[in-house]
């Protein structure tokens, strides 16, 4: 089956995020959307603590102090800022974040995520995820459509839950999907054909 | 103003005692106190309760003291890139009570303030829900959330006064200037450590009302976790 590179993931992330947006890109395949050449006016909020990311730094000027919430070193922009904890998730939880863009482990078509805890297995936390679930007005999943063989879009999150009923959209390597209702509508597909073959085609709807 | 400058730290990290609980500032390896850690691990206190977003990072910070068996329980938000957490959580060596990091900073910054408690939406129909109190606010599941306190706040800053007035340089405020604000004790080791007068009050991040001791730290190591210089695609 072909599949999107995480490049072209990443550009359709970007095409669903209206102009002029502040946006908080999580840990992992929505950090990548960072690096990406925008041809909208975004600004990019990381929970750590800065408003005004802007790719990386040129090499040798890297800063210890100057991360992302990746804890990678990163580049702001003019006009950034940094503040402490307390405010970056009262701009998350205050509804003054726009976007957020966010992992999953598991995403249902009631719109429920889970991303912080396999019980027994593999706990990561849920960081600022149960917050940046619920401030924002836009709320989308970028992950990977299949772990291994299991499909990461399911009829009810079978995962601790970080948040109900709160994921707009769904941005796969397969494609773009929206919870909607007991299906998954499907915005835009990588490669109709064989994508229907390996998924339970009742969970989706054109 | 009068100075509470530590000529002598060591000394006073000799003081803290088993079942103490700390807070650390830092978020993964930026900004956290990394001489009073390597004070903490020097003397051993046992039976910790560690509250920080990590619990050190990459096998280092505070992973140091996870190693010798001193924290007995952890509060924290994220253990991704912390595998000897990860590790002694799943094995059952540790208590750890993940908390989401809005509700995890404001539990903190309410200690700070006075507040014993709060409601937030954030933790709704999660397992974090579990045994708190909720109600409804403008149509919304909200869980009550109690302030966090702890015994002792370690925490860096870049630049410092005697007085203990702040500044933390980028994101390595973090946590800190909250965790200063919510413990009995607070001590700051900082880059620089400038005569009282010298910091512009207008540059300070957290003044120094906050702070009990103030100290000179050295040989920082200042990791970077993650250096990436270009661009991804």
């Amino acid at each position: 089956m072909r599949v999107w590179t995480n490049k072209k993931m990443s550009e359709e992330v970007l095409n669903l995020i209206p102009n002029r947006s502040v946006v908080n890109l999580g840990i992992g395949l929505p950090s990548l959307v960072a690096d990406i050449n925008q041809n909208k006016d975004l600004v990019l909020h990381s929970e750590n603590g800065v408003l005004g990311v802007n790719g990386r730094p040129k090499k040798g000027t890297a800063s210890h102090n100057i991360i992302n919430a990746a804890k990678e070193t990163i580049n702001t922009s003019k006009g950034a800022s940094f503040f402490d904890s307390a405010v970056s998730f009262s701009m998350i939880r205050g509804g003054h974040v726009d976007v957020s863009v966010l992992g999953g482990m598991q995403v249902d078509t009631q719109g429920s995520i889970a991303n912080w805890k396999i019980p027994g297995k593999k706990i990561t936390g849920m960081g600022g995820a149960m917050d940046l679930v619920n401030g924002p007005k836009l709320v989308i999943v970028m992950m990977k459509h299949f772990n291994k063989e299991s499909e990461k879009l399911v009829p009810i999150c079978s995962l601790p839950l970080t948040g109900k009923n709160c994921i707009d959209y769904i941005v796969t390597d397969c494609g773009v999907f929206k919870p909607y209702g007991n299906k998954f509508k499907i915005i835009k597909i990588c490669d109709t054909d064989e994508f229907m073959k390996k998924v339970q085609q009742e969970l989706y709807i054109e | 103003m009068y100075s509470k400058k530590l000529d002598n730290p060591e000394s006073f990290f000799s003081t803290i005692k088993n079942n103490s609980s700390i807070m650390s500032g830092g978020f993964g390896l930026c900004g956290i106190p990394e001489n009073s850690i390597d004070y903490l691990a020097k003397f051993s206190p046992k039976n910790l309760t560690i509250i920080s977003n990590n619990i050190g990072n990459s096998g280092r910070g505070l992973v140091k003291l996870l190693k010798k068996n001193m924290i007995s329980k952890a509060i924290c938000s994220y253990v991704g890139g912390n595998p000897d957490l990860e590790e002694r959580i799943i094995n059952g060596d540790i208590e750890v009570i993940l908390t989401p990091q809005g509700s995890f900073i404001e539990k903190i910054r309410s200690a700070g303030a006075g507040i014993p408690a709060f409601y937030t939406p954030t933790g709704g129909d999660t397992e974090i829900e579990n045994g708190k109190e909720t109600r409804i606010f403008n149509g919304k599941k909200c869980l009550l959330e109690e302030a966090l306190y702890a015994d002792y706040s370690i925490i860096k800053a870049t630049v410092g006064d005697e007085f203990g007035n702040l500044y933390f340089e980028g994101t390595s405020k973090n946590f800190s200037p909250l965790m200063a604000m919510a413990a009995k004790t607070t001590i700051v080791e900082v880059e620089k450590l400038v005569p009282i007068g010298e910091l512009e009050p207008d540059l300070v991040q957290l003044p120094g009302i906050f702070v009990k001791h103030i100290y000179l730290g050295k040989d920082y190591r200042n990791d970077i976790e993650f250096l990436i210089e270009k661009k991804g695609f």
